[in-house]
């Protein structure tokens, strides 16, 4: 018990837990934007392996740290526009298109980390973001070692729920975003773009979904690896739903995750003896079905979520 | 004006030349990553084709790929038609496997005429389980299956390699995370003299037949579509929607199962956690490719298991990578989706916008 104590109040497990978070956070908010405005982008795992592997591929072609967030972002947004046109305008099945741009941007990063690389065993390395290591601050107990000793892009994440929550409550663009997932009728008697509105959304999140695969390979590793994704997208579409859509929950519900998944890192090997591994690794996942369980009754969906609409037709 | 407007009705046409249609696209576009990795097309699509049907082995090889996709593919059909999101079919299969080498391994050492039914059905009704829990918790607390199911994939590999590293290891085995064979009376026959394919062919095709007539014909069939199409009114009109969800529920677990069983007892004879290389994801798509029809399925099947064999070879004889398989499988999908909407909607050019017609 004080073992368990003694990792839950060390500065190093909750650096852990919101390092494991921040992937998870781009990817919740990526896919909370979509749902928001009404699409449900199941594109999402498909779509952290592109951001994974283009952030990865550009850094290692010479492009820099940030332009290979800049690369993986714009390799997000196109498989974004190609889930946009085909559930916004073409109003098909929400569910098999997400499904087919996961199966398609896997496919197509593979495919092309093996055609770059046809012949190597171990993947080369690239130089990852380094801890951002503030002075001050980063001396201050607790805090110091937790918060100002993340790279980059965890900032990047952490500023991203801040814009997203602004964006969502406190602009216009906000109340329409929100307003096209609940009542599109509406918004298009305002004269407003249904069309315009969602697909921009799609863009925009999966732009984020994106990001959270760069995290993997420019800042939590250093390389790209088949299968590196592992369900991560999916662990996000569960907790958008425990979310209930909101960006300051989102960002708890990730944390919180990031936790749990830190937790069963040490106590795998405080407990290794006694319980098979495995039980510790499917944690996660279990958890998100048991979030997703407490939450599924008492959230409030995005009311069109999953509806197409077209113009013209009432 | 553009406007789009529904088709009264969609045509037998359309129905059969929308997947044919997007099969082909699907391949043509393979020409572009083709070209990209420095290969001549025309020699690529040639090697491919004799990779399939360049010999009987290759056809061999070929069915016996399709085989566990039929099994997917009628899973994700039937369960689809119900509008029920069965994307676990992986985890599916791989209960079934576990439940075949469980019970074929050496437990149960009794005539095969016996032994092969109780490792099927028993496969069947593991992966029926591991489709009823999601179900149950999808009815009760209005879980998301497509979440749950997924996440039950991931769940359902990492009990596998526990397994394999405990209860199931193959005591013989030296170490290795693998199970112990199944019994030499509890495989299904092979099909042909030193080929690999195997009667889990029959089964999938005979069982294809089945959910055709039932779909088409059965009373079960009829409420199946019709939770499907709109759930409300077949709950207006008297039908049990819940018990109809827990029906395909299981079927659609157990033939996922039965994709298991057929690999393993079937094909490779023992359970590693690699036995699927993503069978459960690829039914999908063949179920889609089939318009959700059972008997598409096992052309579709074929379709999908011809590109899989025939990159193979593809790739053993030019050097390009053979994930380009997986490329086509995935916009062949992407295909058929907006063939579906050309199918379903045509764009009509009206004089005045707005105007009503």
């Amino acid at each position: 018990m004080t073992d368990l104590l003694n990792i839950l109040i060390s500065e190093s497990f909750w650096a852990a837990s919101l390092r494991i978070a921040t992937p998870l956070i781009f990817g919740v908010l990526g896919a909370l934007l979509c749902e928001r405005a009404g699409v449900l982008n199941l594109g999402i795992e498909g779509i952290f392996v592109v951001g994974a592997m283009c952030g990865w591929m550009a850094v290692w072609l010479g492009a820099g740290l940030w332009g290979g967030v800049l690369v993986a972002a714009c390799a997000g947004a196109i498989f974004g526009l190609l889930h946009a046109i085909l559930t916004v305008p073409l109003g098909l099945s929400q569910h098999v298109s997400g499904l087919g741009i996961t199966l398609f941007a896997t496919s197509a990063s593979y495919f092309t980390y093996r055609t770059a690389l046809p012949n190597v065993s171990s993947p080369p390395r690239i130089e990852p973001f380094q801890a951002l290591d503030i002075p001050v601050l980063s001396d201050l107990p607790f805090l110091g070692p937790v918060l100002f000793q993340q790279t980059a892009l965890t900032w990047l994440a952490l500023l991203m729920v801040l814009l997203v929550w602004y964006v969502l409550q406190r602009t216009g663009l906000g109340v329409a975003i929100k307003a096209v997932g609940d009542n599109p009728d509406s918004v298009d008697a305002q004269g407003l773009s249904v069309y315009g509105l969602r697909m921009g959304a799609i863009v925009a999140g999966s732009a984020l979904m994106a990001l959270g695969g760069a995290f993997l390979t420019m800042s939590a590793f250093d390389a790209f690896f088949f299968g590196m994704v592992n369900g991560r997208g999916w662990v996000c579409i569960a907790l958008v739903i425990f979310a209930g859509w909101q960006p300051g929950k989102a960002l708890f519900g990730a944390v919180l995750f990031g936790a749990f998944d830190a937790l069963q890192v040490r106590l795998q090997t405080e407990m290794g003896a006694l319980v098979p591994g495995q039980i510790f690794l499917m944690a996660p996942y279990i958890l998100s079905i048991i979030a997703l369980v407490i939450a599924a009754r008492s959230v409030d969906y995005p009311r069109a979520l999953l509806t197409p609409w077209f113009k013209g037709q009432r | 004006m553009i406007r789009i407007e529904p088709r009264a009705a969609t045509s037998k046409t359309f129905s059969i030349g929308v997947p044919v249609l997007s099969a082909l696209i699907a391949l043509g576009f393979a020409a572009i990553p083709l070209m990209a990795a420095g290969a001549n097309p025309i020699t690529a699509y040639g090697e491919m084709f004799k990779g399939v049907f360049g010999s009987v082995f290759s056809i061999t090889e070929m069915l016996t790929r399709a085989t566990p996709l039929i099994f997917t593919g009628l899973a994700a059909a039937l369960a689809f038609r119900a509008k029920l999101w069965n994307i676990g079919g992986e985890g599916q299969l791989y209960l079934g496997a576990m439940a075949a080498v469980a019970i074929g391994s050496g437990v149960l050492d009794i005539s095969g005429v016996l032994l092969i039914p109780i490792i099927i059905l028993l496969g069947a009704a593991a992966g029926a389980a591991g489709m009823a829990a999601p179900t149950y918790l999808k009815i009760r607390f209005g879980a998301d299956e497509v979440v749950t199911t997924l996440l039950l994939n991931f769940i359902i590999l990492i009990f596998v390699q526990m397994m394999l590293e405990g209860p199931l290891q193959d005591p013989m085995g030296l170490g290795w995370p693998q199970s112990a064979p199944v019994l030499d009376q509890g495989m299904l026959p092979p099909l042909m003299d030193r080929m690999r394919v195997h009667s889990g062919l029959i089964l999938a095709v005979v069982l294809a037949v089945i959910a055709q007539f039932m779909l088409a014909r059965s009373v079960w069939g009829f409420k199946l579509r019709a939770v499907g199409e709109n759930a409300a009114a077949a709950r207006h009109a008297g039908i049990n929607v819940k018990r109809s969800l827990y029906g395909v529920a299981i079927i659609s677990g157990g033939l996922a199962g039965l994709a298991g069983v057929s690999e393993v007892a079937g094909l490779k004879g023992y359970l590693t956690a690699d036995l699927s290389p993503g069978f459960g994801y690829t039914g999908i798509v063949v179920a889609m490719l089939a318009g959700l029809s059972p008997i598409g399925v096992v052309i579709a099947a074929l379709f999908i298991a011809s590109v899989f064999v025939g990159a193979d070879g593809m790739s053993r004889a030019m050097g390009v990578s053979s994930f380009l398989a997986d490329l086509v499988v995935s916009v062949s999908l992407l295909c058929v989706l907006v063939g579906g909407f050309i199918a379903k909607y045509r764009i009509v050019r009206s004089e005045k916008a707005g105007s009503a017609t």
